[in-house]
């Protein structure tokens, strides 16, 4: 491996890897733990894609570091067979796996920011594979590496490598690890959820450069991602793993049209039926939520909410949509009165509400709910189900103890939850359960409107969408209205019958969904609604194509980016 | 072997019964010791034989009986300083973590002041124009100690308070009180319980460091770091007077350092609180 | 940068003025003031009176306050109430041995530690890093003078290999002086390398716990490689700081030991002042203390800063 051939030598078509009942197990002095990977077999030929999909815990990433001879913490090999050039990689010592990673089989991390070392220059790390391996010299090895800068679309590639990691934006150093990981050009490139942390506009672009440089140097890679969608436009085949099984394997088309497993079928569904939008009805009734010209600063710098105007009915399901830094969490601290507003009114059933918290009566603190995007911080670990539920109840309504205990039972019938709960304390729960509690403690207090703020975000996919089935089935049975903030616009158009899009603190657009996401757009929705990966292999072609038009588009609006 | 639900390791057993002799020989001296600690019972550095475990001192008393009794001054005198501290340092770190503004600043700002100077010169500056009578000592370092309780519990009130579930509280309306019982407390003691035990084991040490240098505990009162101080000159003439009373220093702090890596080690895992 | 640096030396100098001022708070506003503590016993009320007026104790707390340090300032630091001498010249000699100790102490005990620490957070996990963790935590439970005691015991009254007093005078040629110094530093070493190392590991595991170490890994570089030239850079800051600490404990430490081996330093004289009420004597060597506790803290915080690269290279 001291020698790279040149591209036109490599021999596509050949099987480079070959991977059989590969398991992987969590080994410790205690004994024996949990199996991570459970018989797995895959080949990966040469300048071909294999996309990994799963759901967290299904083993992706496991198997993917097994590729470089890698194992996390506490997990052990313990059976299988990884033939990598003729080579049984769980055979090999600890030297030869060392030559193994970089020339042969290289990586690139979820978060580029974590794995880029603060205190040496992106040169000298992106440089580190080929010169310590003694495939190029320093000199060569700086030239190859502003060649791929170029190739990555990096902007000034002769001195973009004399920056430090902190120096340079999300999406380009997620490029820089590209670089860094293509130096030595290995056979084998895994990608573990690199575009996963980013912005979705700014995903569109990281993605087109991984797929040409994939193309361009002929590298065989894995490709590990939750995200169906994207994995679609880059991937020759799919495999989809649940709990370190194989479910199913399949071409990147048969897969997307014709899953024949039920669990694919599941992963495929929600996202192939996002095209019919929720109805809006006019039913002439007040609003029950008046957001009007509000704005609000940080420490009265920094203007974060500025002039936006909001209205919710009873019923309405409004989204509040934006990438990171648009201020749409803000929205929300504004109107439950954590952030004070500075100038504009809200009215909640015609009363307008002071700007602080504690200026507001109970009553008006009772009936506008929110539910957090985090369920492990958002319940107290030291409190039972009980307390947690029970005690709005208690503190709204002053009940008995009795009626507290028998309101908390309902609420758990409510969620789908077994009564028996009642006295567990939330670490015992998984994060689709504790979401629900989330939702009942809301619930507890008999609210007329509820934030949600992205409170499926951090959960698995179908776990989500059973949350979402649950609020929809709530709303039309309490009569409900959420004000629902998220960056997922496909759940936007699913669930959403009027959304506003921020950028920046401002209102970009608002109204009924079904005109804000139809066409004539504002530019900024248009490019939002076009980052959006769907549920066929030749999207990303579809989209790059318009993709200049809709960045010249954004930039006459005058309207800047975020990142 | 598992107490509390948790693996108990040998160190932390081994700790766990030297805390727990040192704290009968504490409370029960007077039961236990064989002499009382000021009768003279012989010649001075009387050989020990099967009466006199460790022979005799400098003043021929039963140095074991002293041994145990010196136990009570140190260990409770600690305990008491500890308690203070602690009660000290938790009101004023909760306060400034969950109030913020000026009382967070005001207190952060002398507590860095007090925590500019070495605590042992403070307390020597302190001493030597208030005398050392146990009341002075108690209050002395027990203020000077609460610094560090105080920067520890207002950094886990910090990071709890900003855990979303006080939010939550917050929002829901409830009142600073029960935000800082219901909220912040339980899920801060576990940490609290591994400080005072090294807030303990510090102050016992600085005592004894304090009454070696004879600006502590003053005689007829014993205390173990007087006891080495008194019995420093004959170690020149090979005894192993004073390695007694500064043995027992060392094995008791030892003991307590023990348990308290233990108990940090199973709550170092993340527990949603300053971890 | 410069100004993070520049802020950081405003800070120190405030830090020093402020300890100025807590230590006359300390010695001349609390109840039982100078004049008390003078004539101790035989004190009359009005014999009281005339010895206020005498030390001038009537004047203003901030008049007498700016005298003192004043003096301080040119290097007047008033008279021992003990020996009647000018404190400066008593505490020139004391002054010189201490820093003599301290330094030969850290000289050894720095290397030591930080290599040893290191050494401890390659190996984690195995053999010497256990044992290692368990001698440095018997160490750091172990008071100064029992670590003393029993050198002296041992080495010096059983063995006879080194003298139990350090009985240091301005004459005292170089190479006896070290002779001299070698039981009291070898305890101070013992002592201080054991928290030192304690720290120096954390703060190591610490960074070799990061996301960019496990990709240095993923690259196929050797351990060495990646500590020396990935964990090393990024523990330097931390590492200073763990020493800066040490050293600071190392000047409380110097006390003690002073006490045990009867070494003439500044520890010893503060405590005889202490136990003799002579004011002017604690107030300068508790000024002295301070400074040099407060010097070491202010460049621990300005080479921790550069030493971070994210202020050396701002965006």
């Amino acid at each position: 491996m001291n020698v790279i051939p040149p591209t036109g030598a490599r021999r596509v078509g050949e099987t480079i890897l070959h991977v059989t009942n590969l398991r992987v197990e969590v080994r410790t002095d205690k004994g024996a733990g949990p199996v991570l990977v459970n018989d797995v077999s895959l080949d990966l030929k040469r300048g071909e894609v294999l996309g990994l999909i799963g759901e967290s815990g299904a083993g992706k990433s496991t198997i993917g570091l097994c590729t470089l001879g890698y194992t996390r913490g506490g997990c052990q090999m313990t059976g299988g067979e990884l033939m990598f050039e003729g080579r049984d990689i769980r055979k090999m010592t600890a030297a030869e796996r060392r030559a193994l990673r970089g020339p042969g089989v290289s990586y690139i991390a979820q978060s580029a920011a974590a794995s880029f070392n603060p205190a040496m220059t992106l040169m000298q790390q992106v440089c580190e594979i080929p010169v310590k391996h003694g495939i190029l010299t320093p000199a060569e090895a700086v030239a190859e590496a502003k060649k791929l800068f170029r190739e990555l679309e990096l902007p000034n590639p002769d001195t973009f490598g004399d920056r430090y990691p902190h120096q340079v934006s999300g999406g380009q150093l997620q490029r820089a690890m590209a670089a860094m990981a293509m130096a030595a050009k290995p056979d084998i490139l895994v990608f573990d959820e690199p575009t996963t942390a980013l912005d979705v506009t700014t995903q569109v672009e990281v993605l087109a450069s991984f797929r040409k440089l994939i193309r361009e140097h002929g590298t065989a890679a894995i490709y590990i991602t939750h995200d169906l969608a994207v994995v679609a436009q880059i991937a020759d085949h799919i495999m989809v793993l649940r709990h370190g099984k194989m479910v199913e394997l399949g071409t990147a088309d048969q897969i997307l049209q014709a899953p024949r497993e039920d669990y694919t079928r599941r992963l495929v569904a929600e996202r192939v039926a996002g095209h019919e939008f929720r109805e809006d009805v006019d039913t002439g009734e007040a609003p029950l939520l008046q957001v009007s010209n509000v704005v609000a600063s940080y420490h009265s710098l920094l203007r974060v909410i500025d002039n936006v105007s909001v209205d919710v009915r009873r019923g309405d399901t409004v989204a509040v949509v934006g990438e990171s830094g648009s201020g749409k969490s803000t929205l929300a601290r504004v109107i439950i009165g954590l952030l004070p507003r500075q100038s504009g009114d809200i009215r909640f059933q015609g009363q307008s509400l002071p700007p602080a918290l504690k200026d507001r009566t109970k009553d008006q603190l009772r009936r506008i709910q929110m539910i957090y995007q985090m369920p492990d911080v958002a319940l107290n670990p030291n409190q039972t189900l009980h307390e947690i539920v029970g005690r709005p109840v208690q503190f709204y309504f002053g009940r008995s103890r009795e009626d507290v205990r028998k309101r908390v039972l309902e609420l758990l019938r409510l969620m789908d939850l077994p009564e028996s709960f009642i006295n567990r304390k939330p670490g015992e729960l998984s994060g689709g359960q504790k979401q629900r509690i989330g939702i009942a403690r809301a619930l507890a207090a008999e609210p007329d409107l509820i934030i949600c703020d992205e409170v499926t975000s951090a959960l698995d996919q179908l776990v989500g969408e059973e949350i979402l089935r649950l609020l929809k089935r709530l709303q039309e049975e309490l009569g409900l209205a959420y004000l629902f903030i998220t960056h997922d616009l496909g759940t936007v158009k699913r669930i959403a019958n009027k959304v506003a899009v921020m950028l920046k603190g401002k209102l970009v657009a608002g109204g009924e969904t079904s005109k804000v996401f139809s066409p004539p757009y504002h530019p900024y929705t248009e490019l939002l609604l076009s980052s959006v990966p769907e549920m066929r292999s030749d999207w990303l072609d579809e989209v790059l194509a318009g993709r200049k038009q809709t960045l010249a588009a954004v930039r006459a609006a005058q309207v800047s980016l975020p990142g | 072997m598992r107490l509390f639900g948790h693996r108990l390791t040998i160190p932390a057993l081994i700790g766990m019964i030297v805390i727990a002799v040192n704290l009968i020989a504490a409370i029960g001296a007077p039961v236990i010791a064989p002499f009382d600690q000021a009768d003279v019972v012989g010649d001075a550095w009387g050989d020990p034989d099967p009466q006199h475990w460790l022979g005799l001192d400098n003043l021929g008393r039963d140095l074991f009986s002293r041994l145990i009794y010196g136990a009570r001054m140190s260990i409770g005198l600690s305990l008491i300083i500890t308690c203070l501290s602690f009660f000290i340092g938790i009101t004023a770190g909760f306060s400034a973590a969950v109030l913020r503004g000026w009382v967070d600043l005001g207190l952060s700002r002398l507590v860095d002041l007090l925590l500019s100077m070495p605590t042992l010169i403070f307390a020597f500056i302190i001493l030597s124009v208030l005398g050392t009578e146990p009341p002075v000592l108690i209050v002395t370092i027990a203020v000077l100690d609460s610094t560090k309780v105080f920067r520890l519990s207002r950094a886990l009130a910090m990071n709890i308070a900003a855990l979303e579930y006080v939010e939550v509280a917050k929002v829901r309306g409830e009142g600073l009180w029960w935000v800082i019982r219901k909220e912040i407390l339980p899920n801060a003691m576990a940490p609290l319980i591994a400080e005072f035990g090294l807030r303990f084991s510090f102050t016992f040490l600085f005592i004894a460091a304090l009454s070696f240098l004879g600006l502590g505990i003053q005689p007829p009162n014993a205390d173990w770091g007087s006891m080495v101080r008194d019995y420093r000159d004959m170690i020149n003439l090979d005894s192993t007077a004073p390695l007694y009373p500064a043995g027992a220093i060392a094995i008791l702090t030892i003991g307590v350092n023990f348990v308290v890596d233990w108990m940090l080690s199973i709550h170092s895992r993340s527990h949603g609180a300053g971890a | 940068m410069l100004r993070l640096i520049a802020q950081r030396l405003g800070l120190g100098l405030l830090t020093l003025w402020a300890a100025s001022v807590l230590i006359f708070v300390g010695t001349e506003i609390l109840p039982g003031d100078l004049a008390s503590a003078v004539l101790q016993n035989s004190a009359t009320p009005e014999s009281l009176a005339e010895m206020r007026k005498e030390l001038g104790l009537d004047r203003p707390a901030i008049v007498r306050y700016g005298e003192w340090l004043g003096n301080a300032a040119v290097g007047d630091l008033g008279h021992s109430l003990a020996s009647h001498r000018d404190v400066v010249e008593e505490i020139k000699p004391r002054l010189e041995n201490t820093i003599f100790l301290a330094i030969c102490s850290a000289i050894i005990a720095v290397p030591l530690a930080v290599t040893l620490g290191l050494m401890a957070a390659i190996w984690q996990g195995g053999i010497y890093d256990r044992l290692v963790n368990l001698v440095t935590l018997l160490s750091i439970s172990v008071p100064e003078y029992l670590v003393g005691y029993i050198l002296i015991k041992y080495l010096s009254v059983q063995l006879g290999w080194f003298p139990s007093l350090g009985n240091v005078t301005p004459d005292t040629p170089m190479g006896e002086r070290i002779y001299l110094i070698f039981l009291p530093a070898l305890t101070l070493v013992l002592v201080v390398v054991a928290h030192m190392m304690r720290m120096t590991r954390a703060s190591v595991l610490n960074i070799m716990a990061s996301p960019y170490i496990e990709m240095a890994f993923l690259k196929g570089l050797p351990k060495w490689r990646v500590v020396v030239r990935h964990a090393f850079p990024n523990a330097l800051a931390p590492v200073i700081n763990v020493i800066a600490l040490n050293l600071a404990y190392l000047i409380v430490g110097v006390v003690i030991v002073e006490a045990v081996f009867v070494y003439p330093g500044l520890g010893q004289l503060m405590v005889d002042a202490v136990s003799k009420h002579d004011v002017p004597v604690v107030q300068a060597c508790g000024l002295i203390f301070a400074a040099a506790f407060i010097l070491l803290n202010m460049l621990a915080d300005i080479l921790a800063i550069f030493s971070n690269p994210r202020l050396r290279h701002p965006r």
